[in-house]
This record gives structure tokens, sequence and C-alpha cells, in this order.
């Protein structure tokens, strides 16, 4: 937009008999600090963040302190937004999940499977999906749920000064990333749930490793509940504070473990069941304090119930050996394959041999759907999904074309942070890390 | 099927279209009876009181839909004049999204439907719902600008509709869509009966005015913002519509389809490659 010198928002120009004189002590400040008054001795207001320790990320906190208690609370944010939606709208549908795979880094595959649910649903593929990509999306994303609550649990400890709580779930944390390298060949930012399937099948010796990390997950998990659920300290910082009630959350929009420890077992997996979670058995958990403690022992029983899903999903992924992992749809099936090779992972030496030696029009039809990508009918649709934080939608809208017209995320973090005021206001400036921590908002979702 | 012109004209044949498909339908419950026209009461022994799974799934292969353009696509491969000795360079195509639906809608798409319809007349708005698309099992409801306020109050508190909780707001930009450039789309969900369903309101970019739902749906307050820094809707009586994503003094609102993406072009070994809003693409 144009601005000229005289629309300048922090330095009003005027005339002057030297010359013209930008003034730029401030507009109306003044008459703001004449407002005041005398309470203006009292009030004191704290920036704390962006980048400081405490507040999960690069969220800045602006606080109205009296003494050390908040008498309001509000958030700045957008330190770490990237643009990735217009982003996407510049590439073809398929390259999107490179893109949002980045935004919430702690639940990656959850970002991925909202968006592809939305394409394939735009697509009419929904019920084409074969069962091996569905069990592994539903493995990968439960495997990501323990990941992700480990972080919560972790970090939220870190920032209360309980740094052993932090080293364990780090410590666990990163066997579930040795797990997704295994499967995905990234750590994090993987791009594997693909519109039409997933983008590898299970590689050899995969199941092995899983089933010794459920092995020892079983193992390892009491030992949080140990450490932390009768721990004074813990307690005493946790329970009670950052109340938010049912009604609040409704009003608020807050989903997952805030919501489920009001005592409402609102669970998309069960409301609204994708990727074929009705029919696997596991539990909703709730809590019923409506406070930190109750949303760190919901996060606490919620990767019990992951590792029941990670089992089941286990068994099902042996008997399906060899099953394809992608849609039967050739026009919209991703035509290589990734292999290991001598300098890494890269295209299949089989596929560049059949593409590049024996099949020309493999070749043409390699190449178009490459570069050029599938067209998605027009439309748009919305398939949320249950991500370790709340409701993560995709508003998926296609103009017909190769490329998204426009996808919006609904990140869990974005919204649930619209809690901070409610949840902070009236209590001890130290309790606001600890509100902050049970809402786990992940500034890569929150400002994408 | 032929693509109505992208302004109100080709609005106000698609409901001629509708309103004329309506009388011939089907009852989609045979023995409950179904109100032959909006206007009429629905049947009140026909709510459904359990909700059960095959609630969810609703079939809509009996929904006619006549689909509406927005714009037109040229060529095939994003470039104009020379450059492009494919022969596609003279294409030259509609670009349709679904339009309105008749009935039946499907499942709990025309209760929803009816019950909405019954309290909006019962409050004089019957114009307020424009058309109903119900495409690939969702069903969206187009509501004019100025009545959303007292649709979306009904939709949250009426008890047969409770859709208590707003998932997500979100702004769409069609350059093309004449009158109606900016879009705005409310994701509702009904915890209660477990069903979800799509508000959308338009609003020309000469006078992006939509008003707040912030009253009655709290969480709305930074996904309108959102809107607001991203495409510049200004949302009438929103407590405070601020920038919340880009710097507070950024010029423009960067998810506008006119705003260009930006970036360099990026040299490598005396080859250059463009910033991908400038490369030749399909489209």
């Amino acid at each position: 937009m144009a601005t000229n010198n005289n629309e300048d928002f922090y330095a009003s120009p005027s005339e002057t008999s030297q010359g013209r004189v930008f003034n730029v002590s401030g507009q109306d400040w003044e008459s703001i600090t004449d407002d005041l008054g005398d309470s203006i001795q009292e009030r004191i207001v704290v920036n704390m963040g962006p980048q400081h320790p405490s507040t999960h990320g690069v969220l800045r906190l602006i606080l109205e302190l009296e003494g050390e208690t908040v008498t309001e609370a509000r958030c700045g944010i957008g330190y770490l937004h990237t643009g990735i939606e217009k982003n996407m709208e510049y590439r073809s549908w398929v390259q999107g999940v490179t893109f949002c795979t980045r935004m919430d880094y702690l639940s990656p595959f959850f970002n991925e499977a909202t968006y592809v649910l939305g394409t394939e649903r735009l697509l009419g593929i929904e019920d084409d999906i074969p069962e091996k990509a569905q069990v592994m999306r539903v493995l990968l994303m439960e495997l990501n749920r323990i990941s992700s609550h480990l972080v919560a649990v972790a970090t939220g400890g870190m920032e209360i000064g309980a740094l052993t709580v932090m080293t364990m779930g780090f410590r666990e944390r990163e066997l579930v990333l040795d797990l997704f390298e295994t499967i995905t060949g990234l750590r994090m930012n993987h791009a594997f749930i693909r519109p039409g399937g997933v983008a590898q099948d299970l590689p050899a010796g995969a199941l092995d490793d899983i089933r010794a990390f459920i092995a020892l997950m079983k193992k390892r998990l009491p030992e949080y509940a140990d450490m932390c659920n009768a721990n004074p300290i813990f307690r005493g910082r946790l329970v009670d504070v950052g109340h938010l009630d049912l009604a609040g959350c409704l009003a608020l929009g807050i989903t997952g473990p805030p919501l489920r420890a009001t005592g409402y077992g609102w669970d998309l997996r069960k409301s609204e069941p994708y990727s074929g979670y009705e029919t696997y058995d596991f539990d909703v958990q709730t809590w019923d304090t409506a406070d930190a403690y109750g949303r760190f022992r919901v996060r606490l029983n919620e990767m019990q119930e992951s590792l029941r899903i990670v089992e089941q999903a286990a068994d099902r992924l042996a008997n399906l050996e060899g099953a394809p992992v992608m849609v039967a749809d050739k026009k919209i099936a991703w035509p290589s394959q990734l292999a290991i090779g001598s300098d890494g992972m890269g295209n299949s030496l089989d596929h560049i041999r059949h593409i590049m030696g024996e099949s020309m029009e493999s070749l043409i039809h390699h190449f178009k759907l490459v570069t050029e990508g599938f067209r998605v009918p027009a439309g748009q649709a919305y398939v949320p999904v249950e991500s370790p934080r709340g409701e993560m939608g995709a508003h998926v809208v296609s103009d017909g074309g190769t490329r998204p017209f426009r996808v919006h995320f609904r990140d869990p973090s974005f919204v649930n942070l619209q809690g901070t005021s409610v949840m902070a206001e009236g209590g001890m400036i130290s309790d606001i890390v600890v509100a902050i921590a049970s809402i786990d908002p992940v500034m890569g979702g929150v400002d994408r | 099927m032929t693509p109505n012109e992208p302004n109100a004209g080709g609005r106000a044949s698609d409901r001629g279209k509708e309103s004329g498909k309506a009388a011939q339908t089907t009852p989609s419950e045979p023995g409950k009876g179904r109100p032959d026209s909006e206007d009429e009461t629905p049947d009140a022994g026909k709510q459904q009181e359990s909700h059960t799974r095959e609630d969810l799934v609703v079939s809509t292969d009996t929904t006619k839909t006549f689909d509406r353009a927005v714009g037109t696509r040229q060529g095939m491969f994003g470039v104009a004049g020379t450059g492009d000795v494919s022969g596609f360079g003279g294409l030259s195509a509609p670009v349709v999204v679904p339009g309105a639906s008749s009935r039946p809608y499907g499942g709990w798409f025309d209760e929803t439907a009816d019950v909405l319809t019954e309290r909006l007349a019962a409050d004089g708005l019957e114009q307020a719902v424009e058309s109903v698309v119900v495409d690939k099992g969702e069903i969206t409801f187009h509501v004019r600008r100025e009545d959303v306020t007292a649709v979306m109050s009904v939709l949250r508190n009426d008890e047969k509709l409770r859709f208590e909780f707003l998932s997500s707001v979100s702004g769409v930009n069609y350059p093309a869509d004449q009158g109606r450039e900016m879009h705005v789309v409310y994701q509702l969900l009904s915890m209660s009966y477990n069903r979800r369903i799509r508000v959308e309101v338009t609003a020309p970019e000469a006078d992006p005015h939509v008003p707040t739902v912030v009253p009655l749906y709290p969480t709305a307050d930074w996904q309108e913002r959102e809107a607001w820094d991203m495409f510049g809707i200004i949302f009438d009586g929103h407590p405070s519509l601020t920038r919340i994503l880009m710097p507070d003094d950024w010029p423009g609102h960067p998810q506008r389809k006119d705003y260009p993406l930006g970036g360099i072009p990026v040299e490598y070994k005396g080859a250059t490659v463009p910033p991908p809003d400038q490369r030749r693409s399909y489209n």
C-alpha cells in the first residue's frame, strides 16, 4: 500500500520555521498517560518473550502485573510465520505435503494426514486407499502422539524446573524419532503421508524395531507416573493452575487434552473415525479437574492408549507384508519408488532403468505426473484429525487445477492459545508458565 | 452442464432451477413425510434421537448440483504470448465450483436445512440462506453477509441444531468471482449431534465487510484477525481487529491472489531458477 510521509504511523510531520519536523515521540501517548492518572504508578507491564526459555517457543506475552499477580495477559504471536499456506498455492498437490509437515514440527504426521485426507476427499478416492497405507498412517500418527506428548511433558517439566522429567522425556522421544527415521528416512519433516497412500513400504526389520520399542515403553512409561503423579512439588505447581472448564473450552474453541481434562471425552478418533480408527481397540482418556495437572494426566494416559494402538497396528502390518501402500489409480499414485543406494536414499534404480531404458510411455507418465501432477476436482473439503493438541483440520479448496487453490490449517495450538488470558489472569506470574505449558502450543503450528 | 455467468444473474437462475427440481424429489425417509417447500414446517417427529456412525455417512448420490463458474483458466502452462509452442496456449476453460444443490440433500442434511429454514422464517429472514451446496458428503450454507450473525445464532442456539463449536474461520479469495471476491468460510461442529456443516459468506473486494461472530463464538477472535491480516476482510464489530501474524506495519494482505509470493531468482552454475511464482508451471 502506498504510504507517503504524511501518513507515517510512527512519525507525524509538522511544518515549522526550520522546515518539516518529524515528531517521533509518539502521537497521543501523552493523552494516554494523562488518562491513566495516578494508577500508572502501581501498574507494571512486563514483556515476556519472545526469546524466553519458559514461553514454550517464540511466544511473546504481555503481562500487566500487580505485585506478582497477573491482572491482564495478552499473547503476541507471528514470530515464526513462514507463509506455508501461501506457498502451498504455488506447488503441486503432492508437494504441498512437504510444506505442511513443517508447520507443527512436533506432530508432522497429523499436519500431513489432515491435508491428505482433505485432498483424497476432493479426489473421491477415500475408499480406495489400500489397507496397509491406512494401518501405516495410524501407526505413524500414534507413534507421533507419543513423541509429541513426551515433549509436552518434558518441556512442561523443564519450565517448572523439573529437569529430570525433561531428560527422561527427550530420551524416550529419541527412540520414537529413531523409528521414524527407520520408516520414513527422516526424524522430522517426513512428507511421508501422500495423497493416495504413503510414500514407501515398511522397510525390512522395522516391525522388529517397533516391537522392541513397545516392550521398552511398557517399562518406561510407568516411570513418568512414578516420578510425577504423587510428587508433592509437582502437584503443588500443577494442581488448580490454569483452570478452564468445559463451557470455557467450547466458547474458546479449545480441544485436545485441555478439553478432555474437563471430563468431556471428545476425541475425533472416536466421534468421526478416519483411517480406520473405528477398528482399533482404545479408550478416550479424561480427567475431571480441568487444570494443568489433569491435562498432564490425560497426556500420560493417552500415551498408554497410543501404545495399545501401535501394538495392534504392528500386528496388522505383520499380516500385510508386500501389500500395496499407494492407491491403484496410476493417474494419482506417485510413479517412482525410493530405494537405498550406495549414496543414500534416492529413486529406485530399477525404476530409473525401466523409464530410461525400457518404456518411453513410462517415462512420459513419470514426467507428467511429477512435473504437472494430477488435477483435483473443484470444491472444498474439511477433514479434521485428532492431533496431540486437539482438532487439526485443513480447509482444502480446489479450483480443478494441479495446485491447491487455497489451504487453511485450523491448527489447535493457534486456537488453544486463546485460552491464555482466561487461564492466567488472576494467578501468579509463575503459574502462567505452567498454564501455557499445559496448553502445549507449538509455535510452528500457531504461526504457520 | 453449462456454467452460469459469475454474477448475481447466474445465481438467480441457479435458484430457479433448484426450486423447480425440489418439487419432484422423493422423501428421504419414507412414511415420515418431508416438506415439499422450504417454507413448510417440518414434522417434529422426524427428529432423530440416536446418533450412530451411520448418521455421519451421508450418501449424496441423489443430490443434483448446478455448478457455478468463478473464473477462467487460460492456456495450460502459465505462459502468455510467445514462449509456449505446445499449442495449448489458446485453451480457455471456465473454472467451475459446485453450485446449489436440489432436494433431497440426503441423510440429516435435509433435517438440518429444514430446521434452519423454519427458524429463519420465524424471524422473517427467509432470504438469509442464498443457496445450499452439498458436495463430497459435506454441506455448505451460503449465507447473505448481513444475516450471518442471525443465522449463526440460530445454528448455535436451536436445540435441534446445536452447532455449539466453531472449528475454523478461513478467508478465500476468488479474484474472478465478480462482486463476491472475498469469501469467509466457517466450519461448524455440533458436538451434541456429532455433525459438521459449513457456512460461507461473500463480500465484494471493494467493500470487504462481514459482521463479526466473536460475540457468539469467542474462538473466532484470533481467526477473524488472521482473515483480516491475510485477506483484508473487515469484520465489523470485532473487539480488536488488528494484525496477528504479520508485523503491525505490514503493507497489504499477503494471501490475496494478487499479492505476489515473493522470492528471488537463484543462480546455480550459470543457470538461473526464477522464484516459484514466476516459474513456468501448469495451471
